[in-house]
């Protein structure tokens, strides 16, 4: 028989560093389409409120950013409607973080099931990416319901062509999230010091994207600092957002595609680290 | 026949202690020989893994691990634990990498390392099959087609829509067990599993694990404790220690080495021993076998006359105690008991502290047999221990004409009941 031919595999010590299995992942794509279905049948089995919480996280944080960004301090919302221009930043926002927090997790959280049987093991961040624009989807869609309100009634808002942008907006924000997200994981299954770091790191850059302040504003008070606004990749995805849907924002290509290169490095770089982590991680974790 | 698995010069070395203090040192250390090309400098100081005795903090799990297995084949793998045996199921299912060394493979692996792995409790057995289906590698369609036959082998349709938390443990296991049964990998990798569910379920197990490899063609890894079950599945096993292999060959041979080493134990004088169980307020000093004609052996004719002298240490209050002695055969399972709340409830320790217990007709078919005791207060569960030890001595049944029919009775690992036969 030739030994070559039909060797199914070879396990070795060191896999090649760039050496990521895509077509594995896409072999496992069933499992991938049940984790994400777990994930959401399981989150809110056992509430009274069910799934109605999807809601009433967004509702309520909107309301209190009008009350307290809107009202006792005044930022001006660049003369849209503050629920809408709140609500918009929230919900994306949402995306991105869920998104970065729950797969910085990955590894210790599924220490048990890696320990005990192979899978590609990209696939469980991946999940995540999916089940959250479940999520996104559903806040989306009451985002929608407050501007078609607000529509209605004559608010100075203009929703453009530009609302076709949102895949790929979407899709920048996952990028983003998951890069982040696997990269930290991969670190924390040694040094659990970025668990910490992630908590309130998710909430510090919060402020440093234009969600309760529009970029305008930023803009205005820091002068020739500026720049550190909108070196955050997030700041134009979500001025993007608010310029496509609300009419008011900043839609600035350039942003756009210096916020793309660096989903792409980011993602590379974390798929890469993944990928070396998780060999061995279960000697580590 | 071709080989499936084959596994060159295997080895795993692995980090002890805590691996947060200090290690970050040893990472800049090992990034900076890996710099100027050196090889690792903490693989070098890596040793036999011995779990008893300290040494440096690298160990070997696994050293210089060489074998193959044949298509069809179900290989055992026994030793203690610690041996190394779950390490290197563990390369084998790719949940880690080994240190150095290859493993070749020719088709697809599943593993079977523990049962019910990635079940969700809040999901229903319905919809953990097909995760958990999922998870061990298998397609959608795949699980469809199967659903069936496995509800069925795991007998828990008229629960298959609730939730999994809701389940009994045993029921939680049969369902787990069901789902790894049908997977159709060309090489599977079993870890105790067996050691679950009830005798009625483990024969199913059992036979499901021989259909695989016999009627499928499918080759099999099995690690167990078990040496019943090792030796009713597997033609060939691999005895492990400290990390290598040190026999394979026929399963019937392997065992018996083990057996052989496990039970080397008992040669360990009683005040040696390390492993008593108990508050030690009362403990046995020294055991004695004595035969028929009142002389100490450990050799014993079937039906003959067998007491043991109990040489006990340690005072009590009140004198009363409990005292329990249970034979058992090589495979570990017991085959006579003797309680002492049973034969004399009044038994009180005596000024000389010796207990004889005397039995008329040691009624064992040939074979080899340990004895185990537990002194207890007042019941025998772990807490009321005073003392107790597995395996503390050991006996040999000889051959002999017990029947009175001029011929040699055989061996076996269990009672012998006079009997006549007549026409």
């Amino acid at each position: 028989m030739n030994e070559k031919e039909d060797l199914h595999e070879i396990i070795t010590p060191k896999k090649h560093l760039f050496d990521v299995n895509l077509k594995e992942i896409w072999n496992y794509k069933d499992l991938l389409f049940l984790f994400v279905r777990r994930d959401f049948v399981a989150v809110y089995k056992q509430t009274i409120l069910g799934p109605l919480w999807f809601f009433i996280q967004p509702i309520f944080t909107t309301l209190i950013f009008t009350v307290v960004f809107g009202r006792l301090a005044s930022i001006p919302t660049d003369g849209l409607p503050p629920v809408l221009f709140y609500m918009i930043g929230i919900t994306c926002w949402n995306y991105f973080a869920e998104c970065l927090i729950k797969t910085s997790n990955t590894f210790i959280l599924n220490s048990n099931i890696f320990g005990k049987v192979y899978f590609p093991r990209l696939v469980l961040p991946i999940s995540i990416v999916i089940s959250s624009i479940l999520k996104f989807g559903i806040q989306f869609v009451l985002f929608i319901s407050f501007l078609i309100y607000y529509y209605i009634q004559g608010a100075d808002i203009q929703p453009n062509i530009f609302i076709l942008l949102l895949p790929f907006l979407l899709l920048l924000m996952a990028g983003l999230g998951l890069g982040f997200g696997i990269f930290i994981s991969s670190l924390t299954t040694k040094y659990r010091d970025f668990q910490f770091l992630i908590a309130f790191g998710v909430q510090l850059f919060m402020y440093a994207t234009p969600i309760v302040y529009p970029l305008s504003l930023a803009k205005e008070k820091l002068g020739s600092y500026s720049w550190i606004a909108v070196a955050n990749p997030m700041t134009s995805i979500i001025e993007a957002m608010k310029y496509a849907f609300l009419g008011h924002g900043e839609l600035n290509w350039y942003y756009l595609a210096y916020s793309t290169l660096f989903m792409m490095v980011l993602l590379f770089i974390g798929v890469v680290t993944f990928n070396k982590v998780e060999q061995t991680f279960m000697d580590t974790v | 026949m071709s080989w499936m698995i084959k596994i060159e010069d295997v080895s795993k070395m692995y980090r002890l202690g805590l691996v947060s203090s200090g290690t970050l040192q040893d990472d800049f250390k090992r990034a900076w020989y890996k710099f100027k090309g050196k090889e690792d400098p903490f693989l070098k100081i890596g040793e036999e893994n011995k779990r008893d005795t300290a040494g440096s903090d690298y160990v070997w799990a696994l050293k210089d691990i060489n074998f193959e297995v044949k298509k069809g084949e179900i290989l055992g793998i026994i030793g203690k634990n610690g041996a190394g045996k779950s390490t290197l199921l563990k390369l084998l299912s790719k949940v880690t990498k080994p240190s150095t060394g290859s493993i070749k493979t020719r088709g697809r692996i599943a593993s079977l390392l523990e049962v019910g792995t990635g079940f969700h409790p809040e999901l229903t057995g319905r919809e953990n099959i097909f995760l958990n289906g999922a998870i061990l590698g298998m397609k959608k369609s795949e699980i469809k087609s199967k659903f069936d036959e496995i509800v069925d082998f795991s007998g828990c349709e008229r629960y298959i829509d609730t939730p999994v938390k809701r389940y009994s443990s045993g029921m939680y296991v049969r369902l787990a067990f069901a789902v790894a049964a049908h997977l159709e990998p060309e090489i599977l990798v079993v870890d105790e599993v067996l050691a679950v569910g009830d005798a009625e379920f483990q024969k199913k197990a059992i036979g499901k694990m021989k259909d695989v490899s016999q009627g499928q063609g499918r080759t099999v890894l099995f690690v167990s404790h078990n040496m019943g079950s090792i030796k009713s599945l597997c033609s060939k096993s691999i005895l492990m220690k400290n990390g290598t292999i040190t026999k394979y060959g026929k399963t019937d041979e392997v065992i018996n080495t083990y057996l052989n080493d496990s039970s080397s134990n008992s040669i360990v004088p009683l005040n040696e021993r390390d492993d008593r169980k108990g508050s030690g307020k009362l403990i046995a000093e020294s055991i004695k076998l004595y035969n028929s004609n009142n002389i100490e052996t450990s050799e014993f004719i079937p039906g003959e006359r067998m007491k043991l002298i109990f040489k006990l240490n340690g005072n009590l209050e009140s004198g009363k105690f409990l005292f329990n002695v249970i034979f058992t055969n090589n495979f570990g399972s017991a085959v006579a008991m003797f309680r002492s709340d049973e034969i004399n409830p009044n038994l009180e320790l005596n000024t000389e502290k010796i207990i004889s217990i005397e039995i008329p007709k040691l009624n064992l078919r040939p074979e080899h047999y340990n004895i185990s005791y537990y002194i207890a207060n007042n019941s025998f569960s772990s807490e009321n221990f005073y003392d107790s030890l597995e395996n503390c001595v050991s006996f040999e049944v000889l051959n002999f004409d017990y029947f009175k029919s001029g011929k040699m009775i055989k061996n076996g690992n269990f009672g012998l009941i006079n009997a006549n036969i007549h026409s």
